[in-house]
């Protein structure tokens, strides 16, 4: 039996890849994401890892990226500023077809901006990031729970996928306190790392980590490889949570912390005698296009909330079906920008058709 | 009849895609026949950085992971923390090492990582034009200083074989060159050393090889490898900046 633990949820990212097998750390310090550095620093020696605290996110997006390709799992985590200078590795990642997991717990922007929490760093997120076009795995949590599971789906979805894979939280997830089960890890088939850098040995294939494809038409087939994986992450891999969308004319749809505030006043609608229902996705790389399709035939009307002026929204006006109205409320991030469950029960009233 | 020079079996026996007279062939040699020597060819990964060494997985029969410009002595952190049992090398330019990569290098070094770093210093960025390096000599012309480099503008060249040498983590520092047999020979045995730091487990090695690039300085082959003695030589000082073989 594995007893509950009252843990922030980002020690639970920290917890979660330590039992996802984890192998090499390399951070550095910024808010609001210190705790997972932290955590590691303890516990990762203790259980035969190594941790390193790395000269500058740059630093350590490279180490992750040699880990990598010598075929450990290996992980790094930061916040806006810092995962901005992890996007060259990310991008060289993407072109190696490296795994590995960044998590970012995202604070406010742009520069300097502020630790409170944010979802401004959707597009950072969700459109690559980096040069060259690419996309990685990206996973949303909404509760302490989440984040100690999504981040072990993300060592797996990113090995089977030979994807770089994101968690992408903010700081109302990452300091939450909350009590999560810390369940073992799914079983997943893994295919042998193969590819990974150990030593050409006589008999065997050398083995190159690299993304450089000067071959005649090598870069074309590569990224049409990529298309096709993309394709195949989102006919296989999309997650979502439905909160009372059955018979919803009204559904509100967010992410992350935003979704947790939108379900109680979800909750204070259904109370008030209106059809409201939520549509939280999970994944936001690969976007769970279809159920926002199949959902925006029966309901009149989305309302998207955010933290930011309005990023995700772009997606759901993509997946649902043309005709389907799409409103929006956000709130820029900044201190005590965070909106109440009042604040967007009133924006339900609204709009409620 | 005994044979006395060949390929070395740590070297694929390609044509490489360097431009005559460019020294980036004679600096792989050497490292090729370090591997020879303590017999590691089949447990190294070498970090090729962005630079006209790029190639190195097409000349080398190891494997290797390419690292973005600059980058890697981080990259080849996280090989080695992956697998301490294998040798881990960076090659890497003047421009990627001491330009760019300033910070991956002084910290791997500063952490006495367990690698070794090939560095050709041939005071120019060569892959990309010739234009100024970190390295680049005072008065230099290059085609981002077509008026010499001037130092209370640009600043004067790092010399990393001595600036290295001042850091706790660096267990071996060696400056060398490659413009002649007797320079070749001395070459060859630091390069040795280097690794055989490596194998022994003794911490970060580094060697700077002072480099011809005659296609950049706009010079035949013979006058570069000239320019290597009378100029490089002069104010880059060849020799061993750091052995703690005694301590
Ligand atoms: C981030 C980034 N900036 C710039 C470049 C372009 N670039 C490629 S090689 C190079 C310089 C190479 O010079 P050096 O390291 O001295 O190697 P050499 O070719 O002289 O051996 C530059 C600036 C790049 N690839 N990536
Ligand atoms: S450009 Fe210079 S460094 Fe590059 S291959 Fe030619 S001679 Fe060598
Ligand atoms: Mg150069």
């Amino acid at each position: 039996m594995i007893g509950k633990q009252f843990v922030k949820g980002n020690e639970a990212v920290a917890m979660a890849a330590i039992k996802a097998g984890v192998r090499c750390y390399f951070g550095y310090p910024i808010t609001p994401q210190s705790d997972i550095p932290e955590y590691l620093s303890r516990e990762l020696p203790r259980n035969g890892g190594t941790f390193i605290q790395a000269e500058s996110e740059i630093g350590a997006i490279n180490m992750v990226l040699g880990a990598s390709a010598a075929g450990l799992r290996a992980m790094t985590s930061s916040s806006g500023p810092g995962i901005s200078l992890k996007q060259e590795g990310i991008s060289y990642m993407a072109g190696s077809e490296l795994p590995g997991v960044i998590v970012d717990i995202m604070r406010q922007g742009p520069g300097l901006g502020g630790i409170d929490a944010s979802q401004a760093d959707y597009y950072q997120a969700t459109r690559g990031g980096g040069h060259g076009g690419y996309r990685i795995i990206v996973l949303a949590p909404g509760s302490v729970q989440e984040m100690y599971d999504l981040t072990m789906l993300a060592f797996d979805l990113s090995d089977l996928y030979r994807i770089p894979a994101m968690v992408l939280a903010d700081s109302v997830l990452g300091q939450m306190k909350e009590s999560i089960t810390p369940n073992r890890r799914p079983v997943c088939a893994l295919p042998p790392k193969d590819w990974a850098v150990r030593g050409w040995a006589e008999g065997s294939p050398q083995n190159v980590v690299k993304s450089l494809k000067l071959g005649d038409g090598e870069m074309e087939k590569f990224h049409w490889e990529m298309h096709a994986r993309y394709q195949l992450l989102a006919d296989r891999e999309s997650r979502w949570e439905e909160y009372r969308t059955d018979d919803a004319r009204l559904i509100v749809t967010a992410f992350g912390s935003t979704a947790r505030i939108s379900r109680t006043a979800v909750e204070t609608a259904r109370a008030a005698g209106m059809k409201v229902g939520l549509l939280r996705p999970i994944t936001l790389v690969p976007f769970p296009k279809k159920i926002y399709a199949d959902l925006s035939r029966r309901c009149k009307l989305f309302l998207d909330i955010e933290l930011s002026t309005g990023q995700m929204i772009d997606d759901v006006r993509l997946s649902v079906e043309r005709d389907t109205e799409v409103a929006f409320y956000g709130r820029p991030p900044g201190a005590g920008s965070l909106p109440t469950p009042e604040e967007i029960f009133e924006q339900i009233g609204k709009v409620y058709p | 009849m005994k044979q006395v020079f060949g390929r070395s079996p740590s070297l694929k026996d390609v044509q490489t895609h360097f431009c005559p007279g460019c020294h980036h062939g004679a600096v792989h040699r050497l490292v090729a026949e370090a591997m020879d020597e303590f017999a590691i060819r089949d447990r190294t990964i070498g970090c090729a950085s962005v630079g006209c060494s790029v190639f190195l997985y097409g000349y080398f029969n190891i494997d290797v992971v390419e690292s973005p410009h600059g980058r890697a002595p981080a990259v080849a952190t996280g090989v080695k923390r992956a697998r301490p049992d294998n040798i881990v090398f960076t090659y890497q330019g003047d421009g990627d090492l001491a330009a760019i990569g300033m910070s991956e290098i002084i910290h791997a070094a500063n952490r006495g990582e367990d690698i070794t770093v090939i560095f050709v210093n041939n005071t120019t960025y060569g892959m990309t034009g010739g234009q100024m390096a970190p390295t680049t000599m005072p008065g230099q012309k290059t085609s981002t200083s077509p008026y010499g480099r001037d130092i209370n503008n640009d600043g004067a060249p790092f010399k990393m074989a001595e600036l290295l040498s001042n850091l706790d983590g660096v267990a071996f520092s060696a400056r060398v060159a490659v413009n002649n047999p007797r320079n070749v020979l001395a070459a060859k045995k630091l390069v040795k050393t280097a690794f055989r730091y490596q194998v022994e487990g003794r911490g970060f090695s580094f060697i700077e090889a002072l480099a011809a690039c005659p296609t950049n300085w706009g010079m035949q082959p013979l006058a570069a490898n000239e320019r290597v003695g009378s100029e490089m030589i002069p104010y880059f000082p060849l020799g061993v900046y750091k052995n703690t073989d005694n301590l």
